[in-house]
């Protein structure tokens, strides 16, 4: 058990907690925009966990996979900023 | 194992699970914050610094091969999620999903047309379609916006 491989699994089990949670926001949030910041949110979390990966094993096999992720992860919630309309408010 | 490669493990190892536990506030932040806009403070912040901390620790393990990519990944990371929660906040805003009630500061109210129908009334459900479809974001179709200065 190194520092490393301890300091990975806890990691891992955090960034765990923190996606269900954004899950949850994902499934409740009334409205769009919320569920638009909660993908978002989850594509960091994505990259969080392969960049857990890439530090425990020291392999930069992913970091082009990181690169295309934070080029791409924010584009879709600028599509559902840029067509939002006034139904989408809570409620609907 | 050299002493150097130790240190190298356990600041990468500290610098994972500091990331791990502000990505865990971005996602409690998230369910807990009552509003739009503060979820939104919430999802962009403690989640970039969360990444930008993690990229520190798996550059110290990775090597001098990924400093180059490493480096373009915070870059691109810190100038695109500010950019698309901005976004996303203003069509929000002036669409009605967000509760302008509770800002203590409003600049941008003073700016814009008011809102055709109040952000109190019940959702969409039976309402007319109100001709044409808006093919701007917040406009709900029924006349010029005013987009300020």
């Amino acid at each position: 058990m190194t520092v490393l491989g301890v300091a990975g699994v806890v990691s891992l089990a955090i960034i765990g907690v923190g996606a269900v949670l954004t899950l949850v926001r994902l499934v409740r949030g009334p409205g769009s925009p919320d569920r638009a910041v909660a993908s978002d949110v989850l594509v960091s979390l994505l990259m969080a966990g392969l960049l857990v990966h890439m530090t425990v094993n020291g392999s930069d096999t992913f970091v082009p996979v990181l690169l295309v992720l934070a080029l791409l992860g924010f584009v879709s919630s600028s599509t559902i900023a840029r067509f939002l309309s006034p139904s989408d408010r809570e409620g609907e | 194992m050299s002493t150097l490669e130790t240190v190298l493990d356990v600041v990468s190892a500290l610098c994972l699970v500091l990331g791990a536990v502000l990505s865990l506030s971005a996602g409690v932040g998230l369910v807990r914050f009552p509003d739009l806009i503060s979820r939104m403070h919430a999802g962009a912040k403690p989640q970039v610094l969360g990444l930008l901390l993690m990229l520190l620790g798996a550059l110290l393990q990775v090597g001098w091969s990924a400093v180059p990519e490493m480096l373009l990944v915070a870059a691109f990371q810190v100038v695109t999620v500010p950019v698309a929660t901005h976004l996303l906040a203003r069509a929000s805003f002036r669409s009605g999903a967000a509760d302008r009630s509770r800002l203590e500061v409003d600049d941008l109210s003073s700016q814009l047309r008011p809102l055709a129908r109040p952000s109190g009334t019940a959702g969409p459900q039976g309402s007319p379609v109100e001709g044409s479809a808006p093919d701007r974001a917040g406009d709900d179709g029924s006349g010029p916006v005013d987009r300020g200065p």
